[in-house]
């Protein structure tokens, strides 16, 4: 089609757009085949090693199941929590102003730099045994949670921001001169704006939850049943030389994000028809 | 436009592949062709003696001018990447079943133990690390099942080298007189005890440190080692008590180089032993041992007095039903 253009009577700078557009697509297309897709086929191929049989062997052993409930539930309940704290700390940090902002504005992408191990032996310190704040929470699911809400507090955060930076102001002048209440006006205007990128930050927030292993590993404790999470008992399979188990279990972390970031770009589709 | 954008992808993708090929291929040719470097893959607690014997290596007339690449990290972790192909000379893990693992993909020979210390070139024993003053008074494997005491112990099933104190419990058991079922009834009870698994011995060991547990099952040179860098804990030796042995292999592509055989055979030297004492080893070398001050346990077992390695690796730690296994998943129900 790049050399049909060339030859067409169409002016000379068109040929170098489309073959460019076709290099662009070909890279991306060959980059993510190297970087995403081959490795998610073989991990896919991997866990179906042994037949389909020993893959649901791996995937319905008790232990298997109870950390998978508490990954899926924890990550649930994480997700929820940034959904809501996430766009309070956006709405402050564009709406407002206060002394120390910038700083605030900084620190918010610190969960990201941080190994995640160090930000496990951080919150063991802080909120383990010898706490020095007299809060113990250490090697419970509450410490699960708060583990996971510290790795993922900037997705719902920074998903937000910028749309709340470019949401015209008018139209909530407008509608407060008619004389909406603030609550009206945040419920009809401000958060159905919102609301995609608070969904895709959500989105994000959950899958990161789903696979997380290092900031848990320390502080969760670890206990089949109680406090194990799926990426640590993954972890153990593969110690234990039953690699086959771990993919398989694997697998199924990966499904399952992947059913909810597709649930939540269907329900962003349909919100979009059925909004006009 | 669909034909190119695939036929490109492909390019693009085989360009890469070739790209990687190149580089991956370079990395792992470039470290042992050389036939004077050597590459150690250890596991990490010998860190210090292995940088200190490597400098004394260096100072003999067999090491002189022989370069090492090291690379330290867990010992079954170790083991899995030499075994998909890290370049190796030589392996230095914590346990017998992790060397195992390379002679099973041919990259070690099957008669690697066929030396004169059965190829292990440093010991150590299980023991009860307790807090400061020992204030919870623990002595005796019984004394772990006293009520209201916590222990800390790795998961044996992610972590190989938690198996030593594992098999100890057990052994210890034996040792007193008691029968294999009662020795299993011990193994049971004693999780019991356990608050929670960390999945290694380092996370183990920072987990104790932040105040959980009255007592972690450790090694004594991880005790020894934890005492050097700071991180201040009494430790009580059982009287009964396993022998820990660290086992050290040539690979084939190191069994063809003079100098990876010269390093092995100076691990067994009454210098490079006297470094393991140093840093909290227990020599394999007797004449060596006796020169050090270390205590011998009254009823000091090896793996073989549990059954060897192979049995023991199946019967307690196999993966559905060992007997472990079994116990470990047992426990938060």
């Amino acid at each position: 089609m790049a050399s049909n253009a060339a030859a067409a009577p169409a002016p000379v700078g068109r040929a170098a757009p489309l073959a460019g557009r076709a290099l662009g697509r070909g890279l991306v297309a060959g980059y993510l085949t190297l970087i995403v897709l081959i490795p998610l086929a073989a991990l896919t191929w991997r866990s179906l090693e042994h037949g389909k049989g020993s893959f649901w062997d791996a995937v319905s052993q008790p232990e298997a199941v109870a950390a998978l409930k508490l990954t899926v539930v924890a990550s649930l309940v994480v997700a929820a929590i940034n959904a809501v704290v996430g766009t309070a700390i956006a709405w402050v940090l564009v709406r407002d102003s206060f002394v120390g902002k910038g700083v605030v504005n900084s620190v918010i992408d610190l969960p990201f730099a941080l190994p995640t191990i160090v930000a496990g032996l951080v919150l063991l310190t802080l909120y383990g045994p010898d706490s020095p704040l007299g809060i113990n929470i250490a090697f419970t699911r509450t410490a699960i949670v708060f583990a996971l809400l510290f790795v993922t507090l900037p997705f719902v955060v920074r998903a937000v921001q910028p749309v709340l930076l470019e949401l015209d102001r008018e139209m909530e002048e407008a509608a407060e001169s008619l004389g909406a209440r603030p609550l009206a006006v945040f419920r009809r205007i401000v958060f159905p704006n919102l609301l995609p990128a608070i969904l895709s930050g959500v989105a994000l927030a959950f899958a990161r939850a789903i696979g997380e292993f290092g900031s848990l590993v320390l502080i969760s404790g670890n206990l089949p049943y109680k406090t194990e999470v799926s990426s640590v008992y993954i972890f153990g399979r593969i110690q234990s030389q039953d690699p086959g188990a771990a993919a398989a279990m694997s697998v199924v972390l990966l499904l399952i994000s992947l059913a909810i970031l597709l649930l939540i770009g269907a329900f962003r589709h349909w919100r979009v028809k059925h909004a006009r | 436009m669909r034909v190119i954008w695939i036929g490109s992808a492909i390019a693009t993708a085989a360009a890469a592949t070739a790209a990687l090929a190149i580089f991956g291929g370079a990395a792992a040719s470039a470290a042992p062709q050389a036939s004077n470097s050597v590459a150690l893959v250890a596991y990490s607690t010998p860190k210090d003696a292995y940088t200190k014997i490597i400098s004394a290596f260096n100072g003999t007339s067999a090491g002189k001018g022989v370069s090492f690449t090291q690379s330290y990290g867990a010992s079954a972790d170790q083991a899995a990447a030499v075994a998909a192909g890290q370049p190796a000379d030589v392996v230095a893990l914590s346990l017998k079943p992790d060397i195992s693992t390379l002679v099973a993909k041919g990259i070690v020979a099957k008669n690697w133990q066929k030396t004169r210390y059965q190829a292990m070139v440093s010991d150590s024993i299980a023991v009860f690390i307790v807090r400061d003053g020992n204030p919870k008074h623990i002595h005796t494997w019984a004394d772990l099942l006293k009520p209201g005491i916590q222990v800390i112990t790795p998961n044996p099933i992610s972590s190989g080298g938690a198996r030593w104190d594992i098999m100890a419990a057990y052994g210890a058991q034996l040792k007193l007189g008691k029968t294999k079922k009662q020795a299993v009834a011990y193994l049971r009870k004693l999780f019991t005890h356990v608050p929670v698994l960390p999945t290694s011995a380092r996370e183990a060991l920072t987990t104790f440190a932040s105040g959980k547990g009255d007592v972690l099952l450790d090694y004594e040179n991880d005790a020894i080692f934890a005492n050097k860098k700071g991180v201040h804990t009494d430790f009580v030796r059982p009287k009964q008590t396993i022998l820990i042995e660290n086992p050290v292999a040539l690979t084939k592509s190191g069994a063809k180089k003079p100098a990876a055989k010269a390093f092995v055979k100076y691990l067994t030297t009454p210098a490079a032993q006297r470094i393991f004492a140093q840093n909290g080893y227990r020599p394999v070398v007797k004449k060596i041992l006796k020169q050090t001050a270390y205590p011998n346990p009254k009823q000091l077992f090896t793996i073989a007095y549990v059954g060897g390695w192979a049995k023991v690796e199946k019967q307690f730690f196999g993966p559905k039903n060992g007997i472990v296994t079994k116990i470990i998943s047992s426990l938060g129900k």
